[in-house]
């Protein structure tokens, strides 16, 4: 199984010269078993790039973890949404009151989007509920996490190989001992044992201070939550739109001093792995 | 241990900052937690007792109607919302694991979501010295 990060940014695209290196675009991550089928993991603005490499593939299996703009404001802009010759299929989390396709033809109509959903031929919504379901080659496991509205993580194992993928997450929410006992983690089934966890590390310590209960984790609660669940990769994602290349590069460097029992890897926009 | 849904999680975390007395038991009627207020009336801290498995729960506590003949057990709001689905309440005398008994107000509600039960979650109160 190939991984491919296309965006890694959180809340809202920040291109500039100050993010070049970890890339503006939200989140949008490629998984590829084989040459024709292709998983997506979000649609933000870094899946528009990614409609190139996929130009060859029939079937394109699109896991969204949950509504908030930043995971399918590129959907849009998706060109095999618009290509009669690839089937699309959309999967995430119903509402208790609402489909996915109807959740998701809030954005993609009028007069949010000038192209209605229903209008594509080739596009199928899938509601997917908690549990697991076989796509593309892979076993992909979805659970519920803490994040405002109903929001997934994705547990993917293929060829031998686990990519945990948990981008808006703050486990720590509440919590009074932290990570504490598994059972009552949040998360921990879909990272348990991970080969690669790719992961909310959207604050600092001092930022988290202000904006307990946003939805998001620090570098230390992906740190905690990877060192309980024995991944083996933490790839930090959802960086802060405020965070510029400097500043991540800083923070690397000091988890760098960490004395963690896995391998800490900065999640840079382009960036790709082999599991 | 496998992780709990989300949904108890949360409810557990919302419990342990509350005043009311919270009880939170799973699908198999398992005692999962109750919170600090909840020990004073069940006369057991968590932290000693930890979780109670639903086989163990008659022997360490009792209930009676108010007039203190016995209650069947399809009477108890908790039992009462994990079988209807929909919230439940009532009255009761509770025998505490310290041996004292109190009459209790409860309140149950299912915690259901996404077509799925995953437990249910108690209030419950000491209505006066009985």
């Amino acid at each position: 199984m190939r991984v491919k990060l296309w965006g890694t940014r959180g809340s809202l695209a920040a291109s500039g010269p100050d993010t070049v290196a970890y890339g503006g675009d939200t989140s949008a991550v490629e998984l590829r078993i084989d040459d024709d089928t292709a998983l997506v993991l979000d649609a933000g603005s870094g899946i528009r790039r990614l409609s190139d490499e996929l130009a060859h593939c029939r079937r394109i299996d699109v896991l969204l973890t949950h509504l908030h703009m930043d995971h399918i404001q590129g959907l849009g802009f998706f060109a095999p949404l618009l290509d009669p010759d690839v089937e699309v299929h959309l999967w995430g989390p119903a509402s208790p009151r609402f489909t996915l396709e109807h959740r998701l033809s809030r954005y993609l109509s009028p007069p949010l989007f000038p192209v209605r959903l229903r209008d594509t031929d080739n596009v199928y919504v899938h509601d997917l509920d908690p549990g697991t379901v076989e796509l593309g080659g892979a076993t992909v496991q979805a659970d519920f996490v803490v994040h405002p509205g109903l929001t997934y993580g994705y547990r993917i194992t293929a060829d031998g190989g686990t990519v945990a993928y948990v981008p808006d997450h703050e486990p720590a929410l509440g919590a009074v001992d932290f990570p504490g006992d598994p059972e009552w983690v949040s998360g921990f089934d879909l990272v348990n044992g991970a080969d690669l966890l790719i992961h909310d590390a959207q604050y600092t310590e001092e930022e988290y201070e202000t904006r307990r209960g946003w939805g998001h984790s620090t570098f230390r609660h992906a740190a905690a939550l990877a060192t309980l669940a024995g991944a083996s990769r933490l790839v930090s994602f959802h960086h802060d739109p405020a965070h510029d290349d400097a500043m991540l590069d800083a923070v690397a460097a000091a988890i760098e001093e960490w004395d963690v029992p896995f391998e800490f890897v900065p999640g840079k926009a382009g960036i790709g792995f082999d599991l | 241990m496998e992780q709990q849904p989300i949904e108890l999680i949360l409810l557990r975390q919302w419990a342990s900052y509350l005043d009311i007395p919270v009880w939170l038991m799973d699908v198999h009627g398992d005692l999962l937690f109750y919170n600090e207020p909840a020990e004073a009336i069940l006369g057991l801290r968590f932290e000693e007792a930890g979780r109670i498995n639903a086989s163990q729960l008659s022997e360490i506590f009792g209930t009676t109607r108010l007039d203190g003949s016995p209650m069947p057990a399809e009477e108890l709001p908790i039992v009462a919302a994990m079988h209807t689905g929909r919230p439940a309440h009532g009255e009761l005398r509770f025998g505490a694991a310290d041996g004292v008994w109190r009459r209790i107000k409860v309140t149950a509600f299912p915690v259901d979501a996404m077509g799925r039960r995953h437990g249910v979650v108690a209030m419950f109160w000491e209505s006066e010295a009985g």
